[in-house]
């Protein structure tokens, strides 16, 4: 395996804007709003910046096709900027050109920006996905929540849990997310529910219902990296380093061999294998901190506790109903800004919003959801659907 | 050639049937006069059924899954979707016929599907014949309560024949007793004392006799009439008047409705599925005159029989009491489906060519490296330790391979002219896996390892052009023969 990049990519700004539905702001006020707070976080004029990578999926919505709409958002003069896809992994696929371009040497300073305008399109939810003329022909055309809701059947044949269960644990997802977004003051969902709220909402895709479901939201999110010798030669002091920056795509084995039983994410176990092994990371379930995972839906964060190898197989009901992934709890404290589910999920944007978290959590800088003296943390960024999708996964440190 | 005749037979009768008292109620306050009718339920299409999913369940259940042995296949309809674009050259692709099967299309008349059966007799040579009708009739009408759906198919060939034609005949009349100009949506029926005295009592028993004088038979020798009116008390006083021993048979008016052009053929295959050898079935149909023929059942008819037939169709009932569901489905209702339902449905016709080899009888590949059996077929197998070029993959349908549900959801969110949106994975014995919608899922709805069986159905509606696209999917398996 190569030897990958751990430690040789400093983040030195980040930015986050507020997340919600922003009748007030474009897409390109959102990036600004993003991109200003990141400039002023890492001290450094537009100027020093070489090189930018800018992820938005939609095209319903949005500033359009390429690189060109951010470029003159943000007056990036003349640099490479690109405009990366990968649905909802986006943010995170932003992030892995900056960080490779700087670990590769190509780029001493540059930036990942993300963004997403979805209440444009004069709905809930989100806009129809566009997948191929091919697929137009055979493949049914079912919404997000269908997708996933699909592991929830898996789960249960799998492991022989009864439903009632299952939908209890993955209330109890969301309570959590709830009581943590009410924390955070960019938050799109600032309000504590209660269980039995969330338990009787309406159905959106059996057995999901309203609560199980993340929040559609626009928001930016950006982050400016550089390498550890530069930050220093800047003046930073604390450094946060990507420890590890892993992705894994499906090519189509899940969907189409009768192997795979539909109860996990096949991606999201490659992808956290490799960045373990990437950052040296042995025992995720003690080592990790925190992590800010890919809740689109409630039963999305149960299956990953146990893709993420930090809930043993089918123990992951058991751990959530204790508390171990609440931000009081004792073990590994997870969507403390509250996730997708109630920071929301500007598509685009989501990656590297969690990646603002865990950058905020390891200064010190969250406020009244900061956690004690954290020094790793995991993001976990999905695209597609559990069965033909995108993991992607950051691990992100204090630098010894 | 001498035993040229019919050699299988099949039918379908969409499950949907909504109760005739449920119509009468919705249209009380206006047409009180409906509930005299209100007896028993009538078939009506799901949102993704017309005249070429029904023709294809039909043919399907006529074939019993074996190699189409016909030469010609025939599709007679008034109500193709389509007024420029062949239906049975839709129903050959799913039915996996070869590029040489000589489809045509009939239709302009309630007698289209016994006529193209008449013809194709004449013509004796290997054939499908398959009547297929989606009428739709104008809310509060009197067609509303009797017209139904469904569909017949009629193998014809040399050889175990299980009836021949004894005798044929025609009555030719210009008496217009409805009508459909074309592009109107439903047919305009002139007084129904004047249609029975002046039409059916007069053109139905011409054609019969010259049927029976050509098959050199007595009325008395008659074990079989086929024959049905849209309205009640036509076909007995017709038997009558031609001077009939027996009573016509069934009218199909419980569980399914009045059919137009599929109707005698369905009437005649409901007949086929109770016929002893040696009995002459009188067959007849109306419209602007009226044909008759004469067949005889032979020795084979004992052990002829479909999987499903018109009994089968009849008792594979989803009974619903909601007539709103017909109506949105029809079109007589225009309902508030939200924004989701203006994302464009327009289909790239030079994708679905190139991908008709796959998607038209719902082809799947075994890799021969490695056995997987897969589709869709990419450019590679799917086994992610063989990726084998898909050149050589042998081909073989999933049609008719059993299958079950692993996964499933019912989705609430898209936009579906039947909500709830069922779509899972489909995992079949053969070890294909493929996501599927699943429809036809009745109340109780659906699980995991539930038996599944896979339906042609309409895939998607472009509203804004007129075109509908169709492909493969799952229902829940029913217990056909």
């Amino acid at each position: 395996m190569a030897t990958g990049i751990k430690d040789k990519v400093a983040i030195i700004g980040m930015g986050c804007s507020r997340f919600g539905e922003r009748w007030d702001a474009s897409e390109a006020d959102l990036l600004a709003e993003a991109f200003d707070e990141a400039l002023t976080d890492a001290g450094i004029e537009r100027k020093q910046i070489d090189a930018a990578w800018f992820g938005s999926a939609f095209d319903a919505v949005n500033v359009g096709n390429s690189a060109i709409p951010a470029s003159v958002a943000l007056r990036l003069d003349g640099i490479p900027v690109s405009r990366v896809e990968n649905m909802c992994a986006t943010g995170t696929e932003a992030l892995r050109g900056a960080a490779y371009a700087v670990a590769a040497g190509a780029a001493d300073i540059a930036v990942a920006i993300g963004a997403e305008k979805l209440k444009d399109t004069g709905f809930g939810g989100l806009p129809t996905p566009y997948k191929g003329t091919f697929s137009d022909m055979w493949m049914p055309m079912a919404s997000a929540p269908a997708g996933f809701a699909q592991l929830a059947a898996g789960y249960v044949a799998k492991h022989g849990v009864q439903k009632a269960d299952l939908k209890r644990a993955m209330a109890h997802v969301s309570w959590k997310s709830h009581q943590n977004g009410a924390l955070s003051p960019k938050a799109h969902l600032r309000k504590a529910v209660s269980m039995d709220t969330i338990l009787n909402a309406p159905m959106i895709a059996e057995p999901l219902g309203l609560f199980d479901c993340c929040g559609v939201s626009d928001g930016a999110s950006c982050a400016i990296v550089t390498t550890p010798e530069i930050a220093r030669a800047l003046g930073k002091r604390d450094l946060v380093t990507i420890k590890a920056l892993q992705l894994s795509i499906s090519a189509g084995a899940e969907s189409s061999l009768p192997d795979w039983d539909g109860s996990h994410v096949r991606n999201t176990r490659r992808a956290a294998a490799r960045a373990y092994a990437e950052a040296g990371i042995e025992k995720p379930r003690e080592q990790l901190d925190l992590m800010e995972v890919h809740d689109c839906f409630s039963i999305t964060e149960l299956v990953t506790m146990e893709d993420l190898f930090v809930s043993e197989d089918g123990a992951a009901i058991a751990d959530v109903l204790d508390g171990f992934y609440d931000r009081t709890g004792a073990g590994v404290p997870c969507q403390v800004d509250g996730g997708l589910k109630c920071f929301g999920h500007p598509i685009g944007a989501s990656g590297l919003r969690m990646a603002y978290e865990i950058y905020s959590q390891l200064l010190g800088r969250a406020g009244e959801r900061q956690l004690p003296a954290p020094s790793i943390g995991l993001t976990h960024n999905l695209g597609g659907v559990p069965y033909l999708g995108i993991a992607a996964i950051s691990i992100l440190g204090l630098k010894a | 050639m001498a035993d040229f005749g019919l050699t299988g037979f099949g039918a379908y009768i969409p499950r949907l049937r909504l109760e005739r008292a449920a119509i009468a109620q919705a249209h009380a306050w206006m047409a009180p006069h409906l509930k005299a009718g209100a007896k028993g339920a009538r078939a009506f299409c799901n949102w993704d059924e017309d005249a070429i999913t029904m023709a294809v369940e039909a043919a399907r259940d006529a074939l019993h899954g074996q190699a189409q042995p016909f030469d010609v296949l025939m599709l007679a309809s008034t109500t193709s979707p389509f007024a420029n674009l062949q239906g049975a050259g839709i129903v050959a692709g799913a039915l996996g016929a070869p590029a040489a099967t000589e489809a045509l299309d009939l239709g302009g008349s309630p007698r289209a599907g016994l006529s193209a059966l008449a013809q194709a007799l004449r013509a004796r040579r290997p054939a499908l014949v398959i009547g297929a009708e989606r009428p739709n009739a104008k809310p509060a009408s009197a067609q509303e309560m009797t017209y139904g759906a469904g569909a017949s198919a009629l193998l014809l060939g040399a050889g175990r024949a299980i009836a021949v034609l004894r005798g044929a005949g025609v009555h030719g009349a210009q008496l217009v007793d409805h009508f459909r100009a074309a592009g109107a949506d439903h047919d305009y029926y002139w007084e129904e004392r004047w249609i029975r005295d002046e039409g059916y009592l007069k053109s139905v028993p011409a054609a019969a006799r010259a049927a029976l004088k050509d098959a050199q038979a007595a009325p008395s020798d008659i074990t079989h009439f086929a024959f049905a009116a849209p309205q009640r008390g036509i076909a007995e006083a017709v038997a009558k008047a031609i001077g009939l021993n027996t009573a016509p048979t069934r009218d199909l008016q419980d569980g399914c409705g009045y059919t137009g052009a599929a109707h005698p053929l369905l009437l005649l295959a409901d007949v086929l599925e109770r016929a002893k050898p040696g009995e002459l079935i009188l067959v007849a149909g109306f419209g602007q005159g009226a044909e008759a023929l004469v067949l005889e059942t032979t020795d084979a008819i004992s052990d002829a029989r479909p999987r499903r037939g018109v009994s089968g169709a009849l008792a594979q009932a989803l009974p619903t009491q909601a007539y709103l569901r017909m109506l949105s489905f029809y079109g007589g209702v225009d309902l508030e489906w939200g924004m989701r339902a203006e994302k464009s449905g327009k289909t790239a016709l030079t994708e679905q060519y190139r991908s008709s080899a796959q998607t038209g009888a719902f082809m799947a590949g075994r890799c021969p490296a490695c056995g997987a059996v897969q589709f869709p077929q990419h450019q590679y197998c799917v086994g992610p330790d063989c990726a084998a070029p898909a050149r050589a993959f042998e081909q073989l349908s999933l049609v008719d391979a059993p299958s079950r549900v692993l996964t499933y959801t019912a989705d609430w969110l898209s936009y579906h002219p039947a909500p709830p949106l069922y779509v899972g994975f489909a995992q079949y014995d053969n070890g294909a896996r493929v996501l599927t919608e699943i429809t036809d899922v009745g109340e109780a709805g659906i699980d995991v390892g539930a038996p599944l069986q896979n339906v042609f159905r309409i895939k998607e509606i472009d509203r804004q052009r007129g075109y509908r696209r169709y492909f493969w999917k799952a229902a829940p398996l029913m217990g056909d023969r």
